[in-house]
C-alpha cells in the first residue's frame, strides 16, 4: 500500500484536477416569483484561497452557493468558471469541471460506513474498488476519522459528519470546494478547530475554498477575503481588517452580535 | 413434532419465495421509491418464456424442456430483457415523476403484460410439468419433504448470499447503495443514475425469473395472473419489514410466508377460508407496533 502523503497527492488521469483558476459569479440574480433572493451580486473566488461568505440567516448565501454550483439557475446574471461560461450546466457538470460542494444537512449515506461514503464518492470516479478503498482511506486518515471507518455515518456525532461530507467533496479532487455552513450547530471550541483545519486545505489540496458561515469571529482569521451579504445584496468585500472596520456591516451585524 | 417440522419446512419454503419477491420489490422501491407492482408479471413472463407461444389448451414445452443449466440463464436472460426494457420504455421518461405516478404506471405495465400473455397464450390455466424430479421426497430423520421445498430454500440462501456480496463489495454494488439511500446526492458525487437504476432492474429481473422457477415447478400451473397474488404478498411483507430496507424486506417475507402456513396448519379448519384475513390481520398489528416497519431505513424515515 502506498503511503497516505502519495496517495492523496497523485492523482490518475481520471482525477485530473480541472485548472480553472477563478470561480466568478457576475451580477447574479435569483427571483423566486416576485421575491429577489439575491440581487446583482458578483464576487469571485481564487484559487489557493479560503473566501469567507457571511451574512445573517436569509442572506441570500446558499442560493448563492447554489448557483455557483449548478443547483440554482441564475434568473439573470452569469458563473463563470475560469473563462467558461456555464450557463445551463447541471451540477453534475460542476462536479466534473471541478466545482464541489458540502451540503447545511450533512446528506451523508446514512446507513452506509464512513469509509463506504467516501468510497462511493471515488468509485463513482471510475477508480476500481480497492483503489477507490485506498484513497477514501488515506482521505478519513487525513481528517482524523480513520478510527470511526466502519461505523455506520447515521451514528456519528454531527461535527464528526461535517468532517465526513468535506471529505467526500475533497476526494472529487476539486479545483473549489463550497462549504454550507460546516460549522453550523458547533460549539465555538469545535468551530475554530474545523475553521483551523479548513484552512490547510488550500495548500493541501490545491484547490480554491468558499466558506459560508454566519458567526464572524470564525470566519476572520482564516479568511484572506470576505464577503458579506445581507438582505440578498453585497453589502462589503474586504480583508477581515477592512470587513470588522466596515460600518453597514457593524450596523447589519450589531443585533446579531449582541 | 414431526408434524411441526414439516409445517416449519412449508412456511420456510413459502417464506423463502416471498422474500425473493419481497427483495426485488424493495430493491426497486429503495432506488427509484417505485412500487413495482409488475414485478408479479416479471414472474409470469419467466414462467410462460417456457412454453410455445398458442392458444391451445395444452402447453408444448420449448425452453422447458432444455437442460436445466442451459433453462436457467435463458430464463433469467428473457426476463431481465423485459425488466430493463420497463425501465427503458416506460420509467425513464418517468424519472422525475412523483412517487404515486410511477406506482400508477407500474399498475399500468402490469395489466399490460397481463393482456399480452392473455392474448399470445390463451385465457385457460395451463398444466405444466417442470422437473417433476423434485417432486420426489426425500426422508431425512422422520421427515418426510419434496427436494422442490429444500431447493427453494437453498437458492434463496444462495441468491440473498450472493446479493449481499455483491452490494457490500462490487463497485456497483456500493454506488447501488448509495443510490438508494439518496438518488440525488448520489448521482451528484458520480454515481451514474440511468445505468444504476438500470442494474437494479436486471438484478430484479433475475430474482423474478427465480421466482417463475421455483413457484411453477411447486404448482405445475400457469395462469396470466399467476405473479399477482406473489406480488401483493410481497409488496406486504416489504411493507411490514420496512420500505426501503432490504434486510427489512427478507425478514418480512419469510415472516409473510410463516404466518401464512402456519395459520393454514393450526387454524380450525372452518376458519382456514379466512386465513389471509388473519394474516393481514397480523400484518396490521405489526404496523401498529412498528409503523416504519420490523427494520426501518435510516435514510426514508428521514425524509418522511
Amino acid at each position: 500500500m502506498q503511503s497516505d502523503e502519495t496517495l492523496l497527492h497523485d492523482r490518475p488521469g481520471l482525477l485530473a484536477q480541472p485548472q480553472a483558476a477563478e470561480l466568478k459569479a457576475e451580477n447574479v440574480v435569483v427571483r423566486f416569483g416576485g421575491l429577489a433572493a439575491i440581487s446583482e451580486v458578483s464576487l469571485t473566488v481564487r484559487r489557493h484561497e479560503v473566501f469567507g461568505l457571511i451574512g445573517p440567516n436569509g442572506a441570500g448565501k446558499t442560493t448563492l452557493v447554489n448557483c455557483l454550483t449548478g443547483f440554482q439557475a441564475p434568473t439573470s446574471g452569469r458563473i463563470l468558471l475560469g473563462r467558461e461560461q456555464t450557463t445551463g450546466w447541471s451540477p453534475d457538470k460542476f462536479r466534473k469541471n471541478g466545482v464541489a460542494r458540502t451540503f447545511q444537512a450533512g446528506r451523508l449515506f446514512r446507513e452506509m460506513t464512513v469509509l463506504e461514503n467516501v468510497e462511493a464518492t471515488a468509485v463513482g470516479l471510475g477508480l476500481g474498488r480497492r483503489a477507490a478503498a485506498e484513497r477514501a482511506m488515506a482521505m478519513l486518515d487525513w481528517i482524523r476519522l480513520a478510527a470511526q471507518a466502519n461505523r455506520i455515518a447515521g451514528t456519528l456525532a454531527y461535527t464528526d459528519e461535517r468532517r465526513v461530507g468535506i471529505a467526500r467533496a475533497l476526494i472529487l479532487s476539486p479545483a473549489f470546494l463550497l462549504l454550507d455552513e460546516p460549522a453550523a450547530g458547533m460549539s465555538d471550541g469545535e468551530c475554530e478547530d474545523l475553521v483551523e483545519w479548513v484552512a490547510t486545505i488550500p495548500q493541501r489540496f490545491d484547490c480554491g475554498v468558499l466558506l459560508i458561515e454566519h458567526n464572524m469571529r470564525v470566519i476572520m482569521d482564516v479568511c484572506a477575503r470576505i464577503h458579506v451579504l445581507d438582505g440578498g445584496r453585497s453589502l462589503a468585500e474586504g480583508s477581515p481588517r477592512e470587513i470588522q472596520e466596515n460600518p453597514a456591516v457593524m450596523a447589519a451585524y450589531l443585533g446579531m452580535e449582541a | 413434532m414431526i408434524n411441526f417440522l414439516q409445517n416449519v419446512i412449508d412456511a420456510l419454503s413459502l417464506g423463502s419465495l416471498y422474500a425473493l419477491v419481497a427483495l426485488g420489490i424493495g430493491l426497486l422501491f429503495g432506488i427509484l421509491r417505485l412500487v413495482n407492482f409488475a414485478h408479479g408479471d416479471f414472474i409470469t413472463i419467466g414462467a410462460y418464456s417456457l412454453i410455445l407461444p398458442s392458444t391451445n389448451v395444452v402447453a408444448t414445452m420449448v425452453i422447458g424442456s432444455w437442460h436445466w443449466a442451459v433453462l436457467i440463464p435463458v430464463v433469467c436472460a428473457i426476463v431481465v430483457v423485459v425488466a430493463m426494457a420497463t425501465d427503458v420504455f416506460v420509467f425513464r421518461p418517468l424519472r422525475r415523476s412523483s412517487a404515486p405516478t410511477l406506482m400508477i404506471a407500474s399498475f399500468a405495465v402490469s395489466y399490460m403484460i397481463q393482456n399480452g400473455v392473455l392474448m399470445m397464450y390463451g385465457a385457460r390455466p395451463k398444466a405444466v410439468n417442470l422437473w417433476s424430479a423434485l417432486t420426489t421426497q426425500v426422508t431425512i430423520g422422520g421427515l418426510r419433504e419434496p427436494v422442490l421445498q429444500i431447493v427453494t430454500i437453498g437458492t434463496t440462501i444462495g441468491l440473498m448470499l450472493v446479493m449481499s456480496l455483491f452490494l457490500k463489495h462490487a463497485r456497483w454494488g456500493v454506488q447501488m447503495r448509495a443510490a438508494a439511500e439518496d438518488f440525488l446526492m448520489a448521482q451528484y458525487l458520480g454515481v451514474r443514475g440511468n445505468f444504476v437504476i438500470g442494474l437494479a432492474f436486471a438484478v430484479s429481473g433475475i430474482l423474478a425469473a427465480a421466482v417463475s422457477l421455483l413457484f411453477l415447478a411447486q404448482t405445475g400451473a400457469l395462469s396470466n395472473v399467476m405473479g399477482v397474488p406473489l406480488a401483493l404478498f410481497a409488496f406486504v411483507a416489504v411493507v411490514v419489514g420496512g420500505m426501503g430496507s432490504l434486510p427489512g424486506a427478507v425478514v418480512g417475507g419469510f415472516l409473510v410466508g410463516i404466518v401464512t402456513t402456519m395459520l393454514q396448519a393450526y387454524l380450525p379448519p372452518d376458519l382456514r377460508v379466512f386465513r389471509d384475513a388473519f394474516t393481514f390481520t397480523f400484518v396490521i398489528v405489526v404496523l401498529l407496533v412498528r409503523p416504519a416497519g420490523l427494520i426501518p431505513s435510516r435514510s426514508i424515515a428521514e425524509r418522511v
